[in-house]
């Protein structure tokens, strides 16, 4: 497949180029933000969804939200294509302000900003190709130019033996790829992935994100995705907003915002995928000095790329064991969190947050055994 | 049976499919719009209108309650202004097809709500107006349930067309009342009987195919 099929079209001609004065005022960001959300607001009935999020998505990149369910994640993204309307605050794509728009003013607007769903969305009575072909449809793009597209995409998904199949015959991946395939065919800007991995086993989802992380890739194409998982996020995104309780408490790129999580939920969700300390010892840990003092040691980046131990262990006298830990590494970045067990004496321990503090590493004392 | 009989049996099943065919397609055509502005017109749907749902809720239930029979006498005079004469077969087609238009209405209604909202997401998400998801998503989702529904509407029909023998219409109903039940004439009711139960597998088989081979969910 060529470059052209996702070519680098303004979703809005009338604000491409130029920087006419008679443009709205509130077209001054820049270039290469697609998408900015201005202190959005919303509620159902007296249940807050969404408590004043602001947000920037670049050209290009992967922004992953993540949160918990009934964090307003998904009233977030059904905002951004006028599914859900804010009650106060902007929405801007692409220097638009599209949220006091009105239906018939977004649907060409619409057409250009593809959504894959979770459960797939796929229209039962109408088969593979057709589903993909649809939003060509609805642009009123005639039949011939539909099926090449449609063909294309198949391609691009690894499904054209299934084009004349109906959903119904097909796996969940199969269907996930059905969907990015008809969200990718009216060659849009920007990619809105609303928990498009939830219904799918692991294998499928990995095989899902990597083809998410592929298009990404190839096309250049913006990808909006929200999940509750932290490795759909690790896996793919480039960005990580977290979202709780209607606000973003975190923002930053996914290897910083895994290597220091700020905030309590970030830390939560991060606990399924980074080494916890093992709960045998964790129930035994008390403030009281015992016999072993247990660290908590965390380092990332350049940091984790020396060999800390052995230093740690020639530099500092006295003996310590490694009880669980590991380095990860996200984006490339290496992320460590070792827990370490050493005789609670109080000048020895005060060495080695002292030299591990000196080399970048955070380190801290969970409490005795 | 004589030769008369087989004669009037002949035409007494032409009137019947007459009148059931005829007023089933014209509440079909005007059923089914009817059903789509009640799901459009509702709270949360496509096109969503309180008072024009609450009307049309009004309208179709109101008709709906009215027994058949009386339908049939009250609404002579409408017949009359559309057939010209209040009498005969085509003269009860007229209230067949008020009387069954309403009623298809709701079962249409029922199948076309049954459609998931996400599908309507996914057509809006595209930038499909309100037509587009009647004619893409709505209706080619509901059909088979659609076309159940119309079958159910048929057969019920079959039923009502026996009572138009009250305004002359004919039909099977009537030659196994006046025939079979009035004069006692046993052979008649039995070939009638025996005739509406083939003619109502007919169409009940007929329908169920169709909706298997337009079925494709699941």
């Amino acid at each position: 497949m060529n470059q052209h099929v996702l070519a680098e079209t303004p979703l809005l001609a009338d604000t491409a180029e130029d920087d006419t004065p008679t443009r709205s005022t509130t077209h001054t960001a820049a270039r290469d933000e697609i998408v900015r959300l201005v202190d959005l607001k919303r509620r159902f009935g007296e249940t807050p969804a969404l408590e004043g999020v602001s947000l920037t998505v670049r050209k290009g990149e992967i922004l992953g939200i993540i949160g918990r369910s009934g964090a307003g994640k998904s009233t977030l993204i059904r905002c951004l294509n006028g599914l859900e309307r804010p009650d106060s605050g902007e929405v801007h794509i692409e220097g638009r302000e599209i949220s006091r728009l009105g239906e018939n003013e977004l649907q060409p607007l619409r057409r250009r900003i593809g959504m894959v769903f979770q459960h797939f969305n796929l229209l039962s009575a109408k088969t593979v190709e057709d589903n993909v072909a649809l939003p060509l449809k609805i642009a009123g793009r005639p039949k011939a130019e539909r099926r090449a597209r449609a063909a294309e995409l198949l391609e691009l998904v690894g499904l054209s033996a299934k084009a004349k199949a109906y959903p119904s015959s097909l796996s969940g991946g199969q269907k996930q790829r059905v969907g990015i395939a008809r969200a990718l065919a009216a060659e849009p800007a920007l990619l809105l992935s609303d928990e498009a991995t939830s219904a799918l086993d692991p294998e499928t989802t990995r095989s899902i994100l990597a083809l998410l992380k592929d298009i990404n890739q190839r096309f250049g194409l913006t990808i909006l995705l929200i999940t509750h998982e932290m490795e759909v996020i690790r896996a793919i995104a480039d960005r990580v907003a977290v979202i709780d309780a209607g606000r973003i408490v975190e923002e930053g790129p996914v290897w910083s915002v895994f290597a220091d999580p700020q905030s309590e939920i970030t830390q939560s969700l991060l606990g399924g995928i980074r080494p916890q300390l093992p709960k045998e010892i964790a129930e035994k840990l008390s403030s009281v000095p015992g016999k072993e003092a247990i660290l908590r040691v965390d380092v990332a980046g350049d940091a984790a790329r020396r060999p800390l131990l052995s230093e740690l262990a020639s530099a500092v006298p006295g003996r310590f064991r490694l009880i669980h830990g590991g380095v990860d590494h996200v984006q490339g970045e290496p992320i460590g969190s070792l827990f370490i067990g050493v005789a609670a004496k109080d000048s020895q321990v005060a060495k080695i947050l002292d030299f591990l503090t000196a080399r970048d590493a955070k380190a801290k004392v969970l409490g005795y055994v | 049976m004589s030769e008369v009989m087989i004669q009037l049996l002949l035409r007494s099943i032409w009137e019947t499919v007459l009148m059931t065919a005829a007023s089933g397609l014209i509440s079909l055509v005007a059923g089914l719009p009817l059903g789509l502005a009640l799901i459009a017109t509702e709270r949360g749907g496509i096109a969503e209108n309180r008072w024009v749902n609450r009307i049309l809720g009004i309208i179709v239930d109101g008709f709906r309650s009215v027994p058949f029979i009386i339908l049939l006498v009250a609404l002579i005079p409408v017949t009359r202004l559309i057939v010209g004469t209040s009498i005969g077969t085509w003269a009860a087609i007229v209230p067949l097809a008020i009387a069954a238009t309403p009623y298809y209405a709701r079962v249409a209604e029922v199948s076309l709500r049954e459609v998931d909202r996400g599908l309507i997401d996914a057509a809006r998400a595209m930038g499909g107006n309100r037509w587009t998801i009647i004619r893409e998503v709505l209706v080619p989702e509901a059909l088979p349930g659609i076309v159940a529904g119309f079958t159910v509407t048929l057969i019920t029909l079959v039923g009502a067309s026996a009572m138009a023998g009250a305004i002359g219409a004919g039909g099977l109903g009537d030659l196994a009342i006046r025939y079979g039940y009035q004069r006692f004439e046993t052979t008649v009711m039995f070939v009638v009987v025996a005739v509406l139960i083939v003619l109502v597998y007919g169409i009940q088989w007929l329908g169920d195919r169709l909706v298997a081979r337009l079925d494709h969910r699941a």
